[in-house]
């Protein structure tokens, strides 16, 4: 046989037909769902008078439109709170296991998977949402789905997808001293654009990716679809064995030793080639921020904003310019002591246990500026048990910071935290986005170490400057 | 779903590379749970001031925009999240069509299933577009799915790759989820064979 790349294998592993001229049908072995993009698809399959086929792998979860204050409180957004009764009564009805504002299980879609279990190596995975890429962390291939895909998924556990072009992201090297996995993917992105990856999935490989947590690979692969790949992940090994097992949806006992072995089986072939590849050398890292409003737009902490004026491509240059318009930024500049408003700690892509620790490091023995109002949100309920536990709540608190429940939040401003108007944060969310903080807010992406350092400061700040 | 049938209109023209899901329908109005009733929100934060009033200098409010089938859009169009409601507010307005050099995959997906084509066309003719729009922002398009052809405002045509299964989705006006049914055999004997599962009952 060919040598094949792990997304050829796992892709090989679940075709149920292909026909010429027509889209490859695919199983699915895990789809979650939420509040938002599901309703329309629970009304697709009344109005045809379908079941949902695979409840026993499907899951819901409440995230995005839930406020993260006290769960007492009813949801003051009466459009939020039918939307989050409609879906629990969606679930319920179809007979779908499903974390309501009330469990203790409760989070946002792409950290209650793997924590878990659900998440496996060599699965396929959808969502409803575009970072459902975070799962390919497992060496699982996880796409992001329309509402209408999320229709036919409920209906019959399966997917029309066309092939995906191969993009091997090959990282080597050590990181230094305050770089993390946030600033290997957002150095990504601003080296091939926004639409780079478009048609394409990525594999991340390379010895700086080998030597990362679960967790810091999850940050990795959830920001793929910045990149416009389809999907991203990372071949399973010993690192993704050790978070697996024991939790609670992992294969126990003997389904555990087979499980292990098919899974030994997924990586990539010697000799195997992609479609593309580029290479990052991790070691010549330093932190990374965004400065404009889409993901790709990032530098380095000490470079320069670019200028407009520098960009051949008059397209090009305008959509630069109205996005440094968008920020009132000026070219040239870095964006180190740059005024901050607003600290957000959270979202699918730095809301786990070891993001809230990174941020905790800081915020230790510091107070937050009093002119930054500072968000902390963990990304579920059980990682917010955990940070606790750990005493990290207090050193959050102690500096100032607000301590929130587990939901979406601030990433994209469906449920009341916001920016306001004019506002800047640092953000350890994905996507910096026109509005996407609240209408008119301007946001610099950043890592966890950056947005506490930020916080502190009350401006840019290089945290290798506090470490 | 709509049938979609050659047809000649006016565009909007929108010279931004990498539109986002977000401009094109912010997440605020995401809260809903129902698939009408978003063409008013479409690009909400271009289209409209803080009181709600529509700012004159942008297209839609314009009467070339209000005119218009076909949106004209830098490349990248659609980019970010997964929303259907991109491109359900898109056809609410009444575009039938959005030309650009790219699109985001999960927005064309997206798109198709909505009866939306996403025109790609090669960056001479893109140029060409925003060209003859500027010369005459009545300049109309043709668009025909079958042939998978445009013509331009001046009479040339230029062909757009369309996925062959989603064309004639479109075409015949049926969606996909009639076809995948259809193959229930096949996913039974897939279901007959797989060896590793989760149970998403015990981690509830």
């Amino acid at each position: 046989m060919q040598p094949r790349t792990i997304i050829e294998k796992v892709w090989d592993n679940h075709v149920v037909a292909e026909r010429p001229g027509t889209p490859t049908l695919l199983y699915i072995d895990l789809h979650l769902v939420h509040e938002v993009t599901s309703p329309q698809a629970f009304s697709g399959l009344r109005e045809r008078g379908l079941k949902v086929r695979r409840p026993d792998l499907t899951i819901g979860t409440t995230d995005h439109s839930i406020p993260t204050h006290d769960r007492n409180l009813p949801i003051v957004d009466k459009i939020a709170a039918n939307q989050v009764a409609q879906f629990e009564q969606n679930c319920t009805e179809f007979g779908i296991p499903f974390y309501g504002p009330h469990s203790k299980k409760q989070g946002i879609v792409h950290v209650i998977g793997p924590e878990q279990g659900l998440t496996q190596p060599g699965q396929t995975v959808v969502c409803g949402d575009s970072h459902t890429a975070t799962h390919g962390a497992f060496g699982a291939l996880a796409f992001g789905i329309g509402t209408s895909q999320v229709e036919h998924v409920l209906a019959t556990q399966c997917l029309l997808q066309s092939r995906s072009l191969t993009y091997e992201v090959r990282v080597e090297g050590t990181l230094r001293p305050g770089v993390g996995a946030k600033d290997i993917v957002l150095n990504l992105i601003s080296r091939i654009g926004i639409g780079g990856g478009n048609g394409c999935v990525f594999e991340y490989t390379g010895s700086a990716i080998r030597s990362l947590s679960m967790e810091e690979r999850m940050t990795i692969c959830n920001m793929s679809i910045e990149g416009g790949a389809r999907a991203g992940l990372i071949a399973p090994d010993d690192t993704t064995y050790h978070y697996l097992a024991g939790r609670p949806a992992a294969p126990k006992g003997a389904d555990w030793e087979k499980a292990l072995s098919l899974w030994r089986q997924l990586p990539t072939d010697a000799g195997a080639t992609y479609d593309k590849t580029i290479h990052i050398d991790a070691s010549t890292l330093e932190p990374m921020i965004t400065f404009g409003t889409n993901p790709g737009m990032g530098i380095g902490i000490t470079q320069a904003v670019p200028d407009p004026a520098s960009i051949g491509d008059p397209l090009e240059r305008d959509t630069l310019g109205k996005a440094l318009k968008y920020m009132d930024l000026p070219a040239g500049k870095t964006l180190l002591g740059h005024k901050v408003d607003v600290v957000f700690i959270g979202s699918c892509t730095n809301s786990r246990i070891s993001d809230l620790r990174a941020a905790a490091g800081v915020f230790k023995g510091r107070k937050v500026n009093p002119n930054v109002r500072v968000m902390v949100v963990p990304g579920s309920q059980l990682v917010k048990q955990q940070a606790q536990a750990e005493g990290l709540d207090k050193i959050f608190k102690d500096a100032g910071a607000d301590w929130r429940e587990a939901g979406c939040s601030m990433c994209i401003a469906m449920n009341g935290d916001q920016l306001e108007a004019g506002e800047y944060s640092v953000s350890t969310s994905n996507r910096n986005f026109e509005g996407r903080q609240g209408k008119g807010g301007r946001t610099f992406l950043a890592s966890p170490l950056t947005a506490a350092a930020s916080a502190v400061t009350g401006v840019v700040t290089d945290v290798r400057t506090l470490l | 779903m709509e049938k979609v049938t050659t047809f000649t209109g006016r565009l909007a023209p929108l010279p931004i590379d990498n539109i986002d899901t977000d401009q094109i329908i912010p997440a605020r109005f995401l809260k809903t749970t129902s698939k009408i009733g978003l063409g008013d929100q479409l690009f909400c934060d271009w289209r409209y001031d803080a009181e709600g009033k529509p700012k004159p200098e942008f297209i839609l409010n314009k009467a070339e925009g209000k005119a218009a089938q076909v949106l004209l859009a830098g490349d990248n169009f659609g980019c970010g999240s997964s929303r259907e409601h991109a491109p359900w507010a898109l056809t609410q307005y009444g575009f039938k069509a959005v030309i650009s050099t790219s699109f985001a995959d999960i927005f064309k997906g997206n798109s198709a299933k909505n009866s939306l084509l996403t025109i790609v066309v090669p960056a001479d003719a893109h140029k060409k577009l925003f060209a003859a729009l500027a010369a005459d922002p009545a300049a109309t398009v043709t668009v025909d799915l079958e042939q998978q052809k445009l013509t331009l405002p001046d009479g040339s045509s230029v062909t757009f790759p369309v996925d062959e299964f989603a064309k004639q989705c479109m075409l015949n006006g049926v969606d996909e989820l009639g076809y995948i049914l259809k193959q229930e055999d096949a996913i039974k004997a897939y279901e007959g064979k797989r060896t590793l599962s989760v149970n998403t009952n015990i981690a509830a």
